[in-house]
């Protein structure tokens, strides 16, 4: 009796397993004597920003003859993080391309894995900086910042009135960094002397949270001008509920956002403009660059210029930065040509 | 009652530790980077607060009550940690302050659950909601890093020359004690009484009052102690630190063989089953299931562990009345 | 956690002795305008403060905002009656949410098509719920525990990583959400209408007052004659449609939908169906009161914008709320049987 019915639940369980590993497993983890096996770990798996990028990245995989995986958190928190980085430092990969919810919650873990021998090259977000070797950015954080106080000074009637941020979660070092640059050119350039920064909210990058702060933004603040949303989940979501709430028009919304997911948007003038940069190329050059620190040919250091396959050439700055290029600013005549 | 009881946990923790060994040649199977022991390090790093959590959870449960609140206020202790520390407050003093917020959530369960006569499954829910409230209150959005080396080292890293995480240390230590005290001494003797019967206690002369106040505290306490070691470990305090911790405790307490009822249940079978989830979790994770996807397996094993028994049961009862009807018919 | 022996009246739900009756549907609708007090006075006290929150805009937005939550909380207080709870609702309304939204970015099923898939789904998902308690008699807590974690994660796998975004979205569907009749939203509309439904069956007809009875006393319903089993197992398929009829109308409200949607949801219905008055221990509440307490809920949360206020107060305030809600109900309970224990009447 005793002996059957343990059988029975050992039989189970490991039915149970057979079924879900078969179903979820994606070639699983084996050990890759291929020098290249770079893996992606986005601030969370379900946002189609980091699709995109990881379609670079495979890109460049295949240039390079490397491997690519993708692996993230369904949840943009740190928190969510840290196992994938320990997993992938188990599991051995070249190198960790992250782009960090919390830039020191997973300093620590980045930090074993680069004492491995793993390289670590942050993209879009960057963790703390001993915690990485480069970090690859979009382009210049402030110009970021600045450019979409821009839009929204050229969206609002009268460049006059209160705007409000959404913004993604409220540790996001890239968010942050862009808001920061935003509350500087506000404060310091006589152009935007009119509006006024009345709020900022965070959707944590996650649609339905993102829709309810935006309503929330707009019950609460009624003489409302505009919105920036420097994210792509915050931006789609606050198009959404404009036009739901028959606001669009009344308030301007600007920020971050793909092509695809705002071109409904921008074609019925409910987003007039935004802007983003070529997001596949962000992951294409993050995966350049960790294949070629992986392979040796460059050690992370400031000044060190290298080649990018198709983007070109570029310099380590002495910040360990490297910067992408400048924004695209996205508006209803040239929204076509992009696809993605 | 308890003796009667014993052969059939015996049965339950057997079969823990078979669901174990399973998972472990599972695991090995699907990763070769499994079993190494950097690895069960990790995975036990991963574990240790919800662990340390489970513990006082298994014996509130027992007793028959229930603690939803123990993710808040670790996420409040985090918070609280994080807020004195950032004002500049040191550390030996912070820790044993954010302990004792801990002890005060906890009696406030306990006070609302045996003065007020609450549910206690409404009243931590409404716990659940306002610490992690007033943690977001304490800390806002920020997050508060900076911490001093010894501290994050002791919650990220190795007890040096082994592979054992500092936490599992302190985890072994709670465990052992609270081994010792449910099963060898009155004072768990009262908790398994209580849990069993709770009017019969009292005329046996248990205060229960006292007692289910006591095991809030605890796990008060001990929550924030988990939100202590949980900052050290990410290096940041943040107001939602373990959000989403209180499903994983309280399914690693029900996996353990303790009955939702009360008055049943054992360490060792809490221990067992949190090794299992963790096992059976890493295991999948090395093999690129997502956590998410994870959850699947883990719910499904819930529920086997609950259903099973119930349903063989039946069966094995339905069979020998069909054998008794037979010959009486006969006669 | 373990049965009680001493309990409300439990003979008159069975028997139906008028007086006890009576008295409990008093303390029922008492329970319900005490709710409407506090809410009214929410609402003074608000505008009083700010004057833009008094406005059919803002009061529209509240309703809106808790439509989908009042509708799980329907089912869920079905539920909650029998002395039993259904935590796995947030993952239901987020499985079928993306299921809908799948079929109809995927397989151009047709609005009317998918919607019907997603409710049946509910439905299928509730029904699972059902036989574990009823038939497997899993205590409810452990069942819908494990399937909030199964259904998440069969959720996570048929999304696989991806979302639906507004732009996959057929026009008509997303227009639901933003659709009116007569001026009132849709959404609102099919709210109150499921809600008075099922406060009407579960008053009027023999199987919702045996309900009650299941709830007050599960043993003396049996004994009595009452199919529990059928019953509770009934009470899980409601529960699971209107999580489903909530799912399927999820993606309209928002737009997106990735696996991650409604998480949490459940704390937050059982925490409007408490606050509403529902008997965490079955046998006494109404649908009407979760309704209201979920409104009641949201409208804090509107004020606290509307007010300026850090929405961080927003969670603790909404645990004091449960706690006093609860202390209040218990302490009224308490004063009903000490005067019914005076009278006699037990």
């Amino acid at each position: 009796m005793r002996w059957r019915r343990s059988s029975q639940f050992a039989m189970a369980g490991m039915a149970i397993l057979a079924v879900v590993a078969c179903g979820g497993s994606s070639g699983g983890g084996g050990a890759s004597p291929a020098t290249l096996n770079i893996a992606f770990l986005p601030k969370a798996v379900n946002n189609p920003y980091f699709d995109v990028a990881a379609s670079g990245g495979q890109e460049a995989a295949s240039a390079l003859n490397g491997q690519f995986k993708q692996v993230g958190p369904s949840e943009a928190t740190g928190a969510a993080q840290i196992p994938f980085i320990q997993t992938l430092t188990q599991q051995n990969v070249s190198a960790i391309v992250v782009s960090a919810d919390d830039p020191d919650a997973i300093a620590p873990a980045l930090k074993q894995a680069m004492a491995k021998g793993i390289k670590v090259v942050g993209y879009d977000s960057s963790p703390a900086k001993d915690a990485r070797n480069v970090f690859i950015n979009q382009a210049d954080s402030k110009g970021i910042g600045v450019v979409q106080v821009q839009m929204v000074c050229d969206e609002i009637p009268g460049c006059a009135g209160e705007i409000a941020v959404l913004s993604a979660t409220s540790t996001a070092t890239n968010q942050n960094a862009w808001i920061q640059a935003m509350k500087d050119e506000l404060a310091s350039n006589s152009k935007y002397s009119g509006l006024k920064l009345v709020k900022v909210a965070y959707g944590n990058d996650d649609p339905q949270v993102s829709t309810t702060e935006a309503q929330a933004l707009l019950t609460s603040y009624p003489n409302l001008k505009g919105i920036i949303s420097p994210t792509t989940v915050g931006i789609s979501a606050a198009a959404q509920v404009l036009e739901q709430t028959g606001k669009a028009g009344k308030v301007q919304l600007t920020g971050l956002g793909t092509p695809n997911l705002m071109r409904k948007y921008v074609k019925d003038g409910t987003c007039k403009e935004f802007a983003l940069w070529n997001v596949k190329d962000l992951g294409y050059l993050a995966y350049y660059t960790a294949a070629l620190l992986v392979q040796g040919k460059i050690k992370g250091n400031p000044g060190e210029k290298f080649t990018a396959g198709r983007l070109g050439d570029y310099t380590i700055d002495p910040n360990g930065v490297v910067l992408l290029g400048p924004p695209f600013v996205f508006k209803a005549d040239n929204i076509d040509q992009l696809n993605f | 009652m308890i003796p009667r009881t014993l052969p059939l946990v015996r049965r339950w923790e057997s079969l823990l530790v078979v669901l174990l060994v399973a998972f472990i040649v599972l695991g090995s199977s699907l990763s070769p980077f499994f079993l190494s022991g950097s690895n069960f390090s990790d995975l036990t790093s991963n574990l240790m607060e919800k662990a340390i959590m489970a513990l006082p959870l298994a014996l509130i449960i027992i007793a028959g009550e229930i603690d939803l609140s123990v993710e808040s206020m670790l996420g409040l202790s985090s918070a609280l940690l994080g807020f004195t520390y950032a004002l500049g407050w040191p550390l030996w003093l912070d820790i044993p302050l954010v302990l004792i917020v801990g002890a005060t959530g906890g009696l406030l369960n306990g006070l609302l659950v045996t003065r007020a006569g609450l549910p206690s499954l409404v009243v931590t829910l409404g716990t659940l909601a306002l610490y992690r409230g007033l943690a977001s209150v304490v800390l806002g959005p920020r997050s508060v890093s900076g911490w001093p080396e010894w501290f994050t080292n002791f919650g990220f890293n190795d007890v040096p020359g082994t592979l054992i995480p500092w936490p599992a240390l302190v985890f072994a230590v709670l465990a052992l004690a609270f081994l010792f005290v449910l099963h060898r001494t009155w004072i768990g003797r009262q908790i398994y009484a209580i849990g069993k019967n709770k009017e019969a206690a009292r005329y046996a002369g248990i205060d229960v009052a006292r007692m289910k106040t006591a095991l809030f505290i605890l796990s008060g306490v001990l929550s924030a102690l988990a939100g202590v070691i949980l900052t050290a470990r990410f290096s940041s305090a943040r107001a939602d630190n373990g959000q989403g911790f209180v499903l994983d405790v309280v399914t690693s307490v029900l996996l353990g063989g303790v009955n939702i009822f009360g008055g049943e249940g054992t360490i060792v079978g809490v221990v067992l089953a949190i090794f299992v989830i963790g096992v059976l979790r890493n295991g999948l994770t090395l093999a690129d299931v997502s956590p998410d996807t994870q959850s699947v397996a883990v719910g499904a094993l819930l529920i086997l562990s609950v259903a099973g028994p119930t349903l063989v049961r039946r069966i094995s009862a339905a069979r020998p009345r069909r054998q008794l009807t037979k010959p009486v018919s006969n006669s | 956690m373990s049965v009680r022996a001493i309990d409300s009246p439990t003979s008159s739900a069975l028997s139906g002795r008028l007086g006890l009756e009576r008295t409990l549907t008093l303390v029922a609708r008492l329970r319900e305008v005490g709710i409407v007090m506090v809410l009214l006075a929410v609402v003074a006290i608000v505008t009083i403060q700010a004057p833009l929150f008094f406005s059919v805009s803002n009061f529209e937005q509240i309703l809106l905002n808790v439509s989908l939550i009042a509708i799980v909380a329907v089912g869920q207080t079905t539920v909650v009656l029998t002395r039993n709870v259904d935590l796995s609702v947030g993952s239901v309304v987020g499985l079928v949410a993306f299921a809908t939204g799948d079929l109809l970015k995927e397989h151009s099923l047709g609005v009317a098509g998918a919607i019907a898939v997603g409710c049946l789904l509910g439905v299928g998902l509730g029904a699972f719920n059902g036989l574990l308690v009823a038939v497997a008699k899993v205590p409810a807590i452990v069942a819908t525990l494990g399937t909030l974690y199964v259904y998440r994660g069969l959720d996570f796998l048929i999304a696989g990583g991806k979302q639906v975004s507004a732009i996959d979205l057929p026009r008509d569907y997303l227009g639901i959400a933003s659709s009116t009749v007569l001026g009132v939203p849709t959404l609102i509309i099919a709210a109150a209408l499921i809600a008075l439904a099922a406060a009407y069956l579960l008053r009027n007809s023999g199987a919702g007052r045996q309900l009650y009875a299941i709830g007050s006393n599960p043993a003396a319903a049996e004994v009595v004659g009452i199919p529990t089993q059928r019953l509770i197992f009934g009470a899980f398929v409601v529960c699971g449609l209107c999580a489903g009829i909530a799912g399927v109308l999820w993606g309209s409200r928002f737009g997106s939908v990735n696996a991650l949607a409604a998480s949490g949801l459940e704390l937050q219905v059982i925490a409007a169906v408490v606050v509403g008055g529902v008997n965490i221990f079955g046998g006494s509440g109404t649908v009407v009161g979760a309704v209201l307490g979920a409104v009641l809920l949201a409208t804090i949360e509107n004020a606290l914008r509307i007010l300026h206020l850090s929405e961080f107060w927003l969670l603790a305030i909404d645990g004091a709320i449960i706690l006093l809600a609860v202390g209040t109900d218990a302490a009224i309970r308490g004063y009903f049987q000490r005067i019914l224990v005076r009278t006699g009447r037990r």
